[in-house]
């Protein structure tokens, strides 16, 4: 995988605590799982950045290279990869994901 | 680009072998579908390394061929 995108997705994971890849932005996701995962971090209250991939050609391939995980979209806190919209949903459901949100010491809605 | 059901279920098979393996066509388009895994080999391994492990087992059509599958996986 190309170094330059290597380094663009360090340098995005590294300044944003929360960094949601997706297809859209969060105001107009393009596609319904990055919408689903946008809105639960909305009704969360979790203040987050969206990557839109479809931006980038590079970056939306590269993205999969550097999680070794096919599919958009993906979900970054504090540098990890949480998972994609199967798993954050799920997550959601079973309150995982507050856990995760309050152990990474990010401010959200409880 | 669509994915017939049963390829679906016949990679997941090969790769799990234990594996329940229940999918739907969620859109009736052969393009959106969702399965739910169940196997003992998910035992102690994290929800990315399972999800990991189903994706893997299609080898590249997830994706491509695949367009949406969701996916659901539980410990045996």
């Amino acid at each position: 995988m190309d170094q330059e995108i290597k380094d663009l997705i360090n340098k995005e994971i590294t300044e944003s605590e929360v960094c949601l890849f997706m297809k859209g932005t969060p105001d107009a996701p393009q596609c319904g799982f990055s919408m689903a995962v946008g809105n639960i971090l909305k009704i969360l209250e979790v203040k987050f950045k969206g990557i839109n991939v479809l931006d980038d050609q590079s970056l939306r391939e590269g993205i999969k290279a550097f999680s070794e995980w096919p599919t958009i979209p993906q979900l970054y806190i504090k540098k990890e990869f949480i998972g994609g919209c199967d798993i954050i949903k799920e997550m959601y459901e079973n309150g995982e994901l507050k856990k995760i949100l309050a152990e990474k010491k990010i401010q959200h809605k409880n | 680009m669509t994915m017939d059901l049963k390829d679906i279920e016949k990679h997941i098979k090969e790769a799990l072998p234990d594996a329940n393996v229940e999918i739907q066509d969620l859109a009736g388009d052969g393009n959106h579908y969702s399965a739910t895994v169940t196997s003992s080999q998910f035992k102690d391994k994290s929800k990315i390394e399972q999800h990991k492990m189903v994706y893997n087992s299609l080898k590249g059509k997830m994706g491509n061929e695949l367009h949406a599958l969701a996916i659901k996986t539980k410990e045996q």
